[in-house]
């Protein structure tokens, strides 16, 4: 076996040592009846080659080089070559949870750059770095304002992406919270009035999406009144990361919710990507997962230390905040170079395209003759068109000529019939938005 | 004297210095360029009114050569398994094979969109489908899903379909038995899934006793959660006596699976008895660690848990076509969305093939030997608590160096100057001043003579000289970092009026004098 590195005379070696007559004396602890006697029913091994050869024929079976219109929660956006530069260096994506902060500075400084560039872009005090997607990260959020508040209900805009609102009800099931529901109005922001009269003394949090999941940004100071008034925390979940380089952040956020994976991180049939819970200083202690912190060594020199570790299981065991151990380290990491990458301005200019990208799909959808819902409120790169045809017709027909076309949303959102979400990024070219709006045309 | 003329492995070197990035930042520098645009151009300020964000603080400006050497320079301080031997016990850091990283990257399996048509996503299903049958042929298991995205959300998943199962016989119960010597997720599992916890003690050997563990199991009790081989890297040689006992009373044995490492092509959970367990792709079957994460925690489990796995479950449909199944009445739901980390898939998948059942079976076989091939090597100068024999890791204390005034911790310290990565400190906690070493099977014979080599060494310093211990380590870029400071007065972000950045101004004098 090519990663094995002992010949046999030093395995031979070895159990001489060790006083064992074979291997099999090592194994000795098992019950002679639980071991197993014969080969693993699994196929013989591969050379490297027969594995490269094998991928690329499954990538091959996906679809490769396709247009896509297709956002929803994972968005096509370019990921500069830097970032796979840097994030392949084995110092980073073979190291482990910085446990040794004195060889682990890299991974600690990074991660530190990493949680200042999200309060910046979030407008909130500190972040962790990370969690495991969006979806959990938001379930973990709700349950992180239950401990604050020591309230137990929750409230959930239903314009907030239907698999992390899936997530939430499992996470909540058993930590007695329950989750109440709230629609959104003709503009496709959440209803205000429903949600005032879904907000009682008990409920611990409220969690919208903004851009939401019909891409429409929601007015979080409203939102933000309403919930304050009644003494409950505001949670704002960010699916789509690209936004906050145009739009304005959360600032009336009480914890920030966010799904990163917009910033370098590979669409890779949904994961792994890249959580975050960003919150004001006064709550960092009922935050889960890991944070670094700044300190100084023995002779003065700054450096850098997984912190506040009392809040973890591997310390508080079942009274922790959570029992997230393994994180999304690298896939930070990927985060970090990009937002360094595009910076200050980049992201402002990546931000404008998107929105000019979408304006123009929008347009030209509603002139080739399909209903633009949710007007009369600011869109980000989303769009929701209502069809005479079945998306899933058209999309059919726009898959022909390599397109995907926008994401059905008559499963989850019956109501809104012959609708769907439709997705536009810096990536999409004018091309495919025409070819596009001729399918939906019909 | 120099004290550190014997240490082989390791020597000084030149490490560069580097600032924060945005100590490196001013107006105007850039490392993108974006296309011209196809469309006409928008004014935000119409599209989005008051929603519109007039500028980005203070994200970095930098030009992309300043990237490439920042992040460059900070990778060098990382020590990595690419470096050298890692044994940080229970987190089982081997080898990241290269290939695993080439094949993930791969355009249509990189650029596949969670959501795009089936038909179009037949390679990225089938990868799932021959992980998911080969993960249950080496667990022994009947059912499995590949959504948990870590070992701790594998843990969360399996205790909800214990939950959900036992809900289903009429009474979900109300604890969970875990072992004093169980990793500290799993408390933190059992308590998210809302259950309390009840400690099981270890007996003489290290093991589950089989006595306290009839006292302790009534209808109250949901699941045993045992991590096999456990924690001190010994296997329960009762294994299937305790499944037996749960069962008897209606209650259900949980795997951790995490030393999987010890097992994989030996013996397979299934069959001693288990009803549900997690896997660590990102431990056993290789997936890199990346300095936290990701992982990819599936859950395999027996016939009867079935049923309730979070939707979707992957199908093979009429038409012989792969896809995903949502109508599953008695689902615990979602735990996370989409499929899971499919990178992690991926890769887990490459490696498994790169073995095959001869190289999975050597490479168990070489791992258990590492860890025995210490252990004996290790065992005259430091304390075995327990005389138990071990699988693929080994727990020695610090017994005989502790009234010197030298810790595992310090002793840990020590080892980097040698050129090794510190071992597990502390934990498991039934051991008290505990040194858990994992060598895996990536280590050679040349390798694992130079740590017990290092090791002894510093055991004969802990007599001689224990100042250089507790000093340790001395050539590193920080010396001991100060950790109750950090958490006493937390600073958890740069700030551009930081006593911080006055320093860093000193440090990009120094860079630019050199």
């Amino acid at each position: 076996m090519r990663y094995l590195p002992k010949s046999e005379s030093d395995r031979e070696v070895m159990l001489r040592e060790i006083g064992a007559r074979s291997i099999d004396d090592l194994f000795a602890a098992i019950p002679a009846e639980y071991r197993l006697k014969r080969d693993l029913n699994i196929p013989r091994a591969y050379a490297e080659s027969e594995i490269v050869e094998f991928f690329r024929q499954r990538a091959a079976e996906s679809a490769q080089g396709y247009a896509t219109f297709l956002g929803a929660g994972a968005y096509s956006h370019y990921r500069p070559v830097v970032v796979d530069s840097l994030v392949s260096r084995g110092e980073f994506f073979t190291a482990y949870t910085p446990y040794q902060p004195e060889i682990a500075q890299g991974t600690l400084q990074s991660i530190f750059e990493f949680q200042t560039m999200i309060c910046e872009l979030t407008g909130m005090d500190v972040a962790n770095a990370s969690m495991y997607d969006g979806s959990t990260g938001a379930a973990e959020a709700l349950m992180m304002a239950a401990r604050i508040t020591g309230r137990h209900k929750s409230v959930v805009a239903s314009s907030v992406h239907p698999e992390y609102r899936e997530v939430i009800t499992t996470y909540a099931r058993y930590q007695g919270m329950p989750v109440a529901t709230v629609g959104y109005s003709k503009n496709g922001r959440v209803d205000l009035e429903a949600l005032d009269k879904a907000i009682d003394n008990e409920t611990a949090g409220v969690l919208i999406q903004s851009p939401n999941f019909f891409g429409t940004i929601e007015d979080v100071v409203a939102v933000g009144e309403i919930v304050h008034k009644k003494g409950a925390l505001l949670i704002v979940s960010i699916a789509e990361a690209v936004s906050l380089g145009i739009v304005r952040p959360p600032a009336e956020a009480d914890i920030v919710s966010m799904e990163a994976q917009s910033f370098g991180v590979p669409l890779g049939f949904g994961g792994p990507y890249c959580g975050v819970i960003a919150t004001r200083d006064k709550f960092v202690r009922q935050m889960p997962g890991r944070l670094v912190g700044e300190t100084r060594d023995r002779n003065g020199k700054r450096g850098f230390v997984l912190t506040l570790s009392t809040r973890e299981q591997h310390i508080r065991r079942e009274k922790a905040t959570s029992n997230i151990c393994t994180n999304q380290g690298l896939v930070a990491l990927m985060c970090c170079i990009f937002m360094t990458v595009y910076g200050r301005e980049g992201l402002k200019d990546l931000a404008k395209q998107n929105l000019a990208k979408a304006h123009y799909g929008a347009g030209e959808f509603k002139k080739a003759g399909a209903t633009l819902l949710f007007e009369g409120a600011p869109r980000f790169n989303e769009f929701v068109v209502q069809t005479k045809t079945d998306p899933y017709t058209i999309n059919d027909k726009l898959l022909g000529q390599r397109i995907i076309g926008g994401f059905p949303l008559k499963k989850l959102y019956p109501e809104l019939g012959n609708a769907s979400l439709w997705c536009c990024t810096e990536t999409t070219s004018k091309a495919s938005i025409d070819a596009a709006a001729k399918e939906v045309a019909l | 004297m120099n004290w550190n003329e014997k240490i082989r492995k390791a020597t000084t070197h030149i490490s560069q210095n580097e600032v924060l990035i945005f100590e490196r930042s001013s107006a105007g520098k850039k490392a993108y360029q974006l296309p011209p645009l196809d469309v006409p151009e928008v004014d935000p300020e119409i599209l989005l009114g008051e929603q519109m964000r007039e500028d980005l603080g203070h994200m970095p400006e930098v030009s992309e050569i300043e990237i490439i050497r920042h992040f460059t320079r900070l990778s060098t301080w990382n020590y990595a398994v690419d470096h050298g031997m890692y044994p940080l016990g229970s987190c089982t850091m081997k080898y990241n094979a290269r290939v695993n990283e080439f094949v993930a990257r791969l355009m249509g399996l990189a650029e596949a969109h969670p959501y795009q048509p089936e038909r179009v996503s037949q390679g990225a299903l089938l990868i799932q489908r021959l992980l998911r049958e080969q993960l249950l042929e080496i667990t022994g298991m009947d059912a499995i899903t590949l959504q948990p995205a870590a070992g701790a959300h594998g843990e969360l998943t399996g205790i909800l379909l214990v939950r959900a199962y036992l809900e289903s016989q009429g009474n979900p119960r109300k604890k969970i038995l875990i072992p004093d010597s169980a990793h500290g997720t799993n408390p933190a599992t059992a308590a998210m899934a809302g259950y309390t916890v009840e400690n099981l003690k270890s007996n003489s050997a290290g093991m589950v006793d089989i006595a306290s563990l009839e006292a302790q199991v009534n209808e109250d009790v949901a699941a045993l959660m045992l991590t096999n081989p456990n924690t001190l890297g010994v296997f329960e040689q009762e294994i299937h006596k305790i499944a037996d006992v749960l069962h008897a009373r209606g209650a259900l044995l949980y795997m951790d699976g995490a030393n999987m490492n010890a097992l994989v092509g030996k013996a397979r959970p299934g069959d001693f008895g288990a009803d549900v367990m997690h896997l660590n792709l990102h431990k056993t079957f290789s997936t890199p660690h990346g300095g936290g994460g990701p992982g990819s925690g599936p859950v395999a489990c027996k016939k009867i848990l079935e049923p309730f796995l979070p939707i979707p479950i992957l199908v093979t449909k009429p038409d012989g076509t792969l896809g995903f199944d949502y109508n599953r009445p008695q689902s615990i739901g979602r735990v996370r969305m989409f499929y899971g980390n499919f990178g992690m898939h991926v890769r887990a998948l490459a490696y498994i093939m790169a073995n095959g059942p001869d190289g999975l079976r050597q490479t168990t076989e070489d791992a258990v030997l590492n860890a025995n091939y210490i252990r004996k090597g290790m065992e005259d100068s430091y304390d075995l608590p327990y005389r138990t024999p071990s699988m693929h890791e080994v727990v020695f204390s610090d017994r005989l160096q502790a009234p010197r005034g030298i810790k595992t911790g310090d002793i840990a310290k020590r080892l980097i100057d040698y050129g090794f990565h510190p071992y597990t400190v502390s934990f498991p906690l039934i051991v008290p001043g505990a040194m858990m070493i994992e060598p895996t099977e990536s280590e050679s014979k040349a390798s694992l003579d130079m740590f017990i080599e290092a090791m002894k060494d510093i055991a004969e310093e802990a007599e001689q000289h224990p100042e250089i211990i507790l000093e340790a380590p001395h050539n590193t870029r920080v010396s001991r970092l100060d950790e109750t400071a950090a958490a006493r007065k937390p600073i958890l972000r740069w700030k551009p009026q930081s006593a911080a950045g006055e320093e860093a101004q000193q440090a990009v004098a120094v860079d630019a004098r050199a």
